[in-house]
């Protein structure tokens, strides 16, 4: 039995996702999320129809003779590949990439233990997976077991997703495919769950700002 | 109950689901060309609201639409309406081309994706009046909420964007984006009546 998240994305967010105005980095947290929650899919299949329903109401902009002519013409064309149809790596991978899913796994694409961690504190480490565009980082953050992480504040928003293990803090519990999304009113000093290791993606836009710094 | 539909001063819209079809299994380039008439102003519009210049637009029109012809066996018509379909594929190629940036998106066949615990029949069933119902729906929001909503799907903004140029307080903006969007999706989740 797998178990489904509990904390979601707020709706705008979902909505931004749907939309196609959310950046690639945000982005990446939601559509991992939706991979591990039905709820969320469902949601965003929502949105899509209104976006189809709109598209349908929109007001009619010609297209040009030669545009249609030229599109004719194209259908003989092979298919075009996009960037996120490359075709997939099928290197076998050990079990801790398998357990993250797409469309982060892809990004990733490479055992966790070969990416270049960097130890923060004692117990807590992170790799920037240089994806998005500045100010935004994205970035994994590893948290060994029962590690209190220091006190710190948001200058912009965080978004972080679970992905293995599990912490709680001032506002809960969370676990494997939980999101929780922080502005600067929130401060917070998270406890990793005893067990395994806590995994997790996180999206910033400006940086942390840890009290005992 | 009344079975028999009123007679409509408007011509009934073409056989999208059809249409696809036609694509799909027989390389149709008629269905695809009536397919391309219906869609291509529609999104040609769509693409201008965020800036984008005629010239482009048909650029990024053209390899939508393309896409269209090459994805049509892919096209499930009980997973979303044809038009639904279109704008997410719209969207993207907005995305990769205007943006310059990768589409994240889940893989509906990752053996890591946790699978829709009863997968909901009624959903299928009930797809297909969606695109006129929802439309309906839209129209009668109220003023600034119908605004708003058109803004995030129009503008390639996201919300906080939105707020900060319009001058609309950040709260103000989701909670108008909130009831729009929860009362649509009553209508897309009622019973089917």
């Amino acid at each position: 039995m797998m178990i489904r998240p509990s904390h979601h994305p707020a709706e705008e967010f979902l909505l931004d996702y749907a939309d196609g105005s959310l950046g690639e980095a945000s982005a990446l947290v939601i559509a991992t999320h939706l991979a591990l929650c039905p709820d969320c899919r469902n949601k965003v299949a929502d949105l899509e129809a209104i976006g189809g329903a709109l598209l349908d109401a929109e007001r009619l902009e010609p297209v040009s003779m030669p545009c249609l002519d030229a599109m004719m013409a194209r259908l003989g064309e092979p298919q075009p590949l996009t960037r996120r149809e490359k075709p997939p790596q099928l290197t076998a991978l050990p079990p801790d990439i398998l357990m993250i899913p797409e469309p982060l796994r892809g990004y990733i694409g490479a055992p966790l233990s070969s990416l270049g961690w960097r130890q923060l504190r004692p117990g807590i480490e992170d790799v920037d997976l240089g994806i998005g565009q500045a100010p935004a980082q994205t970035r994994l953050f590893r948290i060994m077991p029962g590690v209190v992480t220091p006190r710190h504040g948001h200058c912009g928003t965080e978004m972080a997703l679970v992905l293995a293990g599990g912490y709680r803090d001032e506002q809960g519990n969370c676990c494997r495919g939980d999101v929780f999304i922080y502005d600067s009113t929130v401060e917070h000093s998270p406890v990793a769950d005893h067990g395994e290791p806590c995994l997790c993606l996180v999206v910033t836009d400006a940086p942390l700002l840890f009290m005992d710094d | 109950m009344p079975d028999a539909p009123a007679a409509r001063s408007s011509p009934p819209p073409p056989d999208f689901n059809a249409l696809m079809r036609s694509v799909a299994n027989e390389r149709s380039r008629p269905a695809f060309a009536l397919l391309f008439n219906h869609f291509a102003p529609r999104l040609k519009s769509y693409l201008m609201r965020s800036g984008t210049d005629s010239g482009q637009a048909e650029e990024v029109v053209q390899e939508a639409m393309l896409l269209v012809w090459h994805r049509a066996v892919t096209f499930n018509p009980a997973q979303a309406n044809v038009s639904t379909w279109i704008f997410t594929i719209a969207r993207n190629r907005r995305i990769d081309m205007i943006r310059r940036e990768r589409r994240p998106e889940f893989d509906p066949t990752d053996p890591a994706l946790v699978p829709e615990p009863a997968p909901s029949a009624e959903r299928a069933i009930e797809l297909v009046q969606d695109g006129t119902r929802l439309r309906a729906a839209i129209d009668s929001l109220p003023n600034e909420q119908a605004e708003l909503l058109r803004l995030a799907y129009y503008d390639d903004k996201p919300h906080s964007v939105i707020s900060a140029e319009r001058g609309i307080p950040l709260g103000t903006v989701k909670s108008r984006l909130r009831l729009a969007v929860e009362r649509l999706r009553h209508l897309l989740r009622e019973e089917g009546t």
